[in-house]
């Protein structure tokens, strides 16, 4: 049985997947060392759920994420040395420190960053994919929230109005299960966060979050669907997270059991029992690329390390912009490589040529609502 | 002659005379013309054409993806925004009142005003958020409350609060224009009043007050409803022979520092009129300012005029007697220059 996935293609999601494990690991190290302060959200067991999307996207489309954001913009080809001098709080950091763990920014990556209140970030996704339809771009925004976000306001506000105006994002759900210390079960007259998106009449799914292909097969066709018109997708990847909710927290609310029974899903070794059973790797291709990923990680956490802490007079930088001001391309700035940064069509340039509500339309609905104009 | 229900201007019109509300009206319809970026969401800003009219006619104009019904939700909506600006749309978000902004503040400060700080630089928010501001108009608790210092208190906002129709529209344009989260503050019960307002490029550069009347013996700084009950009270001074210069804030972050300084140095007096609650009002920012920089200037201690630290009520002698008004200022006026009866 032949699989109808490239080598490459598998290798690569191989090699995201485990560059996201081995850098987690790394990182909670750094934690337990002082080194990283303040909430560290690590992303050890939802791997597929980063690196099926990053592969089945465009890569100018849109993406932001929660606080638990280290394995998107890392999936997404942002710098690992960058993202831990981040979390170390360096001025090499692509927020020069000051955005820290739950604030990853990666704009040459179209990564639109981390946020640290629970569905804050939902309502802008929705805004990024409405600037694609203002301006006629076919690009798609993916969104990333967990299951307790699905409880706030933001979420069904949101909601409501993507699908009113087909908005061209993805909510991608990380139900791993537990809000923090809380399961889902306790807190939700429905759990199953997919069949939310009935209520707003648009498309809603369920995915196997630890099978990196199903992500990647379920993005891509909602992306798909995104770029016709059709209006929003809600994915819900039913995934889990083998460490606690954040470094401080050890977890004592879940059963030893559980989390064994759960680590037996782990994707990583999933995806390559796949391609061993296809037979497209031998097992040296895989140590390879994990001795390749040490690699990098180790030479991530040496140039964080190393790095400076960001000098004092950042303090008075980047509240305001000043009139004149450029914004920050961070890899020019720290690694000296040139590169591209996002251009959009200035209002001289822009026509905005679709109608949100067309004016037949909306007579023609007025008239049937017996409304007389 | 204006027709400002609370105090009347006796000068001859030069320039044309706009009801603050079409001097805003004006002030979207320009910058909607000259960048495509430009859009207005809110609630009923389109088929309704506003709640106060600010919007009217914008909707033929410009169409339903520029001039956009917004469903009852604050915090949407105004998410929504900022997700627009983030990547380059200017959007403005009509509040309908400021009052119902309170269910949109997360997005606009934990969102609009740190995004830049967050991404170290790689982001900006050029987005602005306005609607009617203020009490009156016996509206209760629930809907009658200035709560511009609440916004004032967040670095990487702009807030503005401009009292006359032609400051509406030259803030407004500068506001669109800024790169910067601005949030507005209009006066609900602004929206009536006309002023000579000057027609097309008419830019009014935020973070500078503005000396709207000159005086030598006493300085009110103010801004926006109140600057109306400012320059009766001065009016009703002059005629017992005090001089009294009224200084319009216009932009409550940034303070506009140096025009405060200057003012207090000339006059050596200071009383400042605030809509909003006395406790953590701006206008204890702009007290701190004055004696800490201008102390060894100052010839009497600083008065505070504000809205009383109570909820609104309903009834019309208790919602009077809550908010500041021309009387209540000329006291505090009588007390810095030691008059008697103060």
């Amino acid at each position: 049985m032949a699989s109808s996935y490239s080598k490459e293609l598998l290798l690569d999601m191989y090699r995201k997947m485990y560059l996201i494990r081995r850098f987690e690991e790394r990182a909670g190290q750094q934690y337990t060392l002082g080194k990283i302060a303040g909430f560290c959200h690590l992303y050890i067991g939802q791997e597929a759920v980063a690196v099926g999307p990053a592969e089945a996207l465009r890569p100018d489309d849109y993406m932001l994420s929660a606080y638990r954001d280290h394995g998107q913009p890392l999936a997404r080809g942002s710098d690992a040395g960058m993202v831990m001098a981040e979390l170390m709080g360096r001025g090499t950091g692509y927020s020069k420190g000051k955005g820290g763990s739950m604030h990853i920014f990666d704009i040459e990556h179209h990564f639109y960053g981390g946020y640290g209140i629970v569905g804050g970030q939902i309502p802008l996704a929705a805004g990024m994919a409405f600037a694609s339809r203002y301006r006629n771009e076919d690009r798609v925004t993916v969104c990333y929230f967990g299951d307790a976000a699905a409880n706030q306001g933001s979420f069904h506000e949101t909601l409501n109005m993507a699908s009113k105006w087909k908005l061209p994002v993805i909510y991608i759900c990380e139900n791993n299960r537990y809000g923090m210390g809380t399961a889902i079960s306790r807190t939700s007259a429905v759990p199953e966060i997919y069949k939310r998106a009935s209520a707003y009449d648009m498309r809603g799914e369920p995915v196997d979050g630890m099978d990196v292909l199903t992500m990647y097969e379920a993005v891509k066709d909602a992306a798909e669907y995104c770029r016709a018109g059709k209006g929003p997708v809600l994915l819900e990847a039913n995934t889990y997270r083998f460490r606690g909710h954040s470094m401080a927290d050890p977890a004592t609310y879940r059963t030893k059991q559980e989390v064994e029974a759960e680590r037996k899903g782990d994707p990583i070794p999933k995806l390559r029992a796949y391609m061993q059973k296809h037979g497209m790797a031998e097992d040296s291709v895989f140590e390879t690329i994990e001795e390749e990923v040490k690699a990098l990680v180790d030479q991530a956490v040496k140039f964080a390390d190393e790095s400076p802490e960001p000098s004092l007079d950042e303090l008075w930088r980047d509240t305001i912009v000043e009139e004149g001001e450029e914004d920050v391309r961070p890899r020019e700035r720290v690694l000296g490589q040139k590169v591209n940064w996002p251009k959009y069509p200035s209002g001289q340039e822009l026509k905005v040529t679709w109608d949100l509500e067309p004016r037949e339309q909306a007579e023609a609905a007025d008239k049937k609502a017996g409304l007389i104009r | 002659m204006s027709t400002n229900p609370y105090f009347n201007f006796e000068s001859e019109p030069t320039m044309p005379e706009l009801m603050y509300r079409e001097a805003l009206n004006q002030a979207l319809a320009e910058e909607m013309e000259r960048d495509a970026n430009v859009y207005l969401i809110g609630e009923e800003v389109g088929r309704y054409n506003g709640a106060f009219k600010v919007s009217q006619g914008l909707l033929d104009k410009f169409g339903s993806a520029r001039i956009i019904d917004a469903p009852i939700a604050e915090l949407g909506f105004t998410g929504l925004s900022v997700g627009a600006a983030m990547v380059g749309l200017r959007p403005v978000v009509e509040m309908m009142t400021w009052n119902f902004a309170i269910l949109a503040m997360d997005q606009i400060v934990n969102n609009a005003a740190k995004l830049r700080h967050m991404s170290g630089g790689q982001l900006r928010c050029p987005i602005v958020f306005r609607g009617p501001g203020g009490a009156g108009g016996r509206l209760s608790s629930q809907h009658s409350q200035a709560l511009e210092a609440n916004y004032a208190h967040f670095p990487g906002l702009k807030v503005i609060a401009p009292a006359t129709p032609a400051d509406a529209k030259g803030m407004l344009k500068a506001a669109i224009r800024d790169d910067n989260p601005v949030v507005m503050f209009e006066g609900e019960r602004l929206y009536a009043i006309k002023g000579e307002v000057p027609e097309g490029e008419h830019v009014v550069p935020l973070g500078k007050a503005d000396v709207k009347r000159e005086g030598t013996d006493v300085t009110i700084i103010t801004w926006s409803r109140m600057y109306y009950f400012c320059m009766q009270a001065a009016e009703e001074l002059a005629k017992e022979g005090i001089s009294v210069e009224v200084l319009d804030l216009r932009t409550l972050r940034p303070l506009d520092e140096e025009a405060i300084l200057a003012s207090v140095r000339k006059t050596n007096r200071a009383v400042i009129v605030e809509e909003g609650w006395v406790l953590a009002g701006v206008g204890a920012s702009v007290v701190d300012i004055i004696q800490s920089k201008a102390f060894d200037d100052l010839d009497a201690p600083v008065e505070r005029v504000t809205g009383l630290d109570v909820n609104m009520s309903y009834a019309a002698n208790l919602e009077n007697a809550t908010q500041p008004d021309a009387p209540k200022i000329i006291a505090a006026v009588k007390k810095v220059l030691y008059r008697e009866g103060a």
